[in-house]
């Protein structure tokens, strides 16, 4: 559905992303793993049309995206909830889902009732400024707006970074849920075991380039994969 | 005495507050104060002294008034959004991704541009604005206030309420709250940022242009540099309301207004324009932040 061809990305004078190439198939969760600045967020950041790739090929649906503003990549149906959140801390709540709709792809109603489904506590606090939510509220807002665009592909950049093991385990099930609901994921994540756990399949990235592919199940069971990322 | 110069500053503030309002728009979206926002002021002046002649000279003053301010105005906001786009076109979004000093002096050019562009073209000697409105007025509470004060004071209250409603309740008044807080996100949720940019600079533009308007027919007098002047004073209200703040911009140019009649009346008129940046140098020490500024911003 998603396909990269090896993609160079030049973050600032340093090349970040060193020929990347992967594919994501129709309702897969596709995990990249790797560690601090190997070019997970610098991939999803080219993906969604931030950062140009200076060489390379992006195609969604067999159709090239690459060189699109960000805006059009997200019309075409590709979203992202990056790292870091970024809710906009002086909206409310519901503004923030509003925003995540800004191009009414789909029914904003129908989206709007499906996500207070997936986040009771975001209809709770819907006039409340985002700014006054905990970490883990902010967390389901800044999904739950990634959604608010009727993506079919959803790229999360390290979603559970940050938060209390209770909140991680939570948001993860949501992942799961999401998925299960017709959405392809690409999750970016330190975390490698749970992510792992959770994806279909992943990609290993170091410095720039993938260095490991395979089924989850094969990578959770790699020597390397063990030792450099799920820490045993 | 106390109430008349109430009123009179109010009428002077509530258009430093229309033109601070361009500034702080520009300055919540790009960090970039719009040096050159005075000068679409002063082309509204002169644009609509031009239109304004022009309905004249083919009779329709005479026909009917209202309608032709109405004109002069709808035409006048039309060619300085067109100004205020096109600047932005040119001068800023090529700049876009450059050091912060770049743009800041792109504006300074275009300034000094549209002011030998205006002294060029209509002279450097001051301009009479036709005195449509006399001086006529009426009686309250003892205080005298001509029919053009209670019209700018009206205009200016109606055009602020419109754009606190369009930027509250309107989504792309949202989405410009959204580009203000995060660019980055903003583009990640499908926002345009160039086009949110450009509805700014439109907007903006198209207040300076009412406030020019406004001025010229209250002064009676148009100069190619009233722009300046201006532009520095509404600048100050801006920074003293919290520059990025919209309310802070409406408040703050009333406030410097208000402050500027009392202080002419009360201690000289001979220092008028200095009570301003008195205000400038007093504000930058004490709250550098404004008065519904938010604290801990990068200010230039």
């Amino acid at each position: 559905m998603l396909r990269l061809e090896n993609i160079h990305t030049y973050y600032g004078p340093a090349e970040a992303l060193k020929g990347i190439s992967l594919e994501i198939n129709k309702g897969e969760i596709v995990s990249l793993i790797g560690s601090n600045g190997a070019g997970k967020s610098t991939c999803l950041m080219t993906i969604s049309g931030i950062l140009k790739p200076s060489e390379g090929r992006i195609t969604l649906r067999g159709a090239g995206i690459s060189g699109l503003p960000p805006h059009e990549i997200v019309r075409s149906g590709i979203s992202q909830a990056p790292e870091g959140r970024r809710i906009f801390p002086r909206l409310t709540v519901f503004e923030n889902l509003e925003m995540g709709g800004f191009l009414g792809r789909g029914n904003f109603g129908e989206i709007l009732e499906r996500v207070y489904g997936i986040f009771p506590v975001l209809k709770e606090r819907t006039s409340q400024m985002a700014g006054t939510l905990s970490g883990g509220e902010q967390q389901m807002l800044a999904i739950g707006r990634s959604l608010m665009s009727a993506p079919d592909i959803l790229l999360l950049d390290e979603p559970s970074l940050g938060l209390a093991p209770i909140m991680v385990s939570k948001i993860f099930r949501t992942i799961h849920e999401i998925n299960a609901g017709g959405v392809t994921v690409l999750l970016v994540e330190q975390n490698a075991k749970a992510a792992l756990r959770l994806s279909h399949r992943g990609y290993v990235i170091e410095n720039g380039a993938i260095t490991l592919q395979g089924s989850s199940e094969d990578l959770l069971n790699n020597e390397k994969v063990r030792t450099a990322y799920l820490g045993e | 005495m106390l109430l008349q110069q109430f009123i009179n500053g109010l009428t002077l503030g509530s258009v430093y507050a229309l033109i601070a309002l361009g500034y702080t728009m520009v300055y919540g979206i790009l960090e970039l104060i719009n040096f050159a926002h005075g000068e679409i002021y002063m082309l509204g002046a002169y644009l609509g002294i031009i239109i304004l002649g022009f309905l004249t000279a083919i009779g329709l003053t005479a026909y009917s008034l209202p309608l032709s301010i109405f004109i002069m105005l709808a035409l006048t906001v039309l060619f300085c959004s067109s100004y205020g786009f096109t600047i932005e076109k040119i001068a800023y979004k090529p700049l876009r991704n450059a050091q912060r000093l770049s743009p800041l002096i792109s504006a300074i050019g275009v300034s000094i541009f549209l002011q030998n562009y205006v002294m060029l073209t209509q002279g450097a000697t001051d301009k009479v604005f036709p005195q449509v409105f006399g001086s006529a007025g009426f009686e309250l509470f003892s205080t005298r206030i001509t029919y053009l004060q209670a019209a700018i004071i009206t205009t200016s209250g109606v055009m602020m309420a419109m754009l606190h409603v369009f930027v509250m309740k309107t989504k792309t008044g949202k989405a410009m709250r959204s580009v203000a807080q995060d660019k980055l996100m903003a583009s990640l949720v499908g926002i345009d940022i160039d086009r949110v940019i450009s509805i700014t600079f439109i907007l903006g533009s198209g207040l300076a242009a009412v406030a020019g308007i406004m001025v010229a027919m209250y002064y009676g007098l148009v100069n190619y540099s009233i722009g300046y002047s201006a532009g520095i004073k509404a600048f100050t209200a801006a920074v003293l309301g919290g520059i990025g703040s919209i309310p802070g911009a409406m408040l703050g140019g009333i406030v410097l207004g208000i402050l500027e009649s009392f202080g002419s009346s009360y201690i000289s008129s001979e220092y008028k324009d200095a009570y301003a940046f008195i205000m400038l140098i007093l504000i930058l020490l004490v709250k550098p932040e404004g008065l519904l500024g938010k604290r801990g911003e990068e200010k230039i």
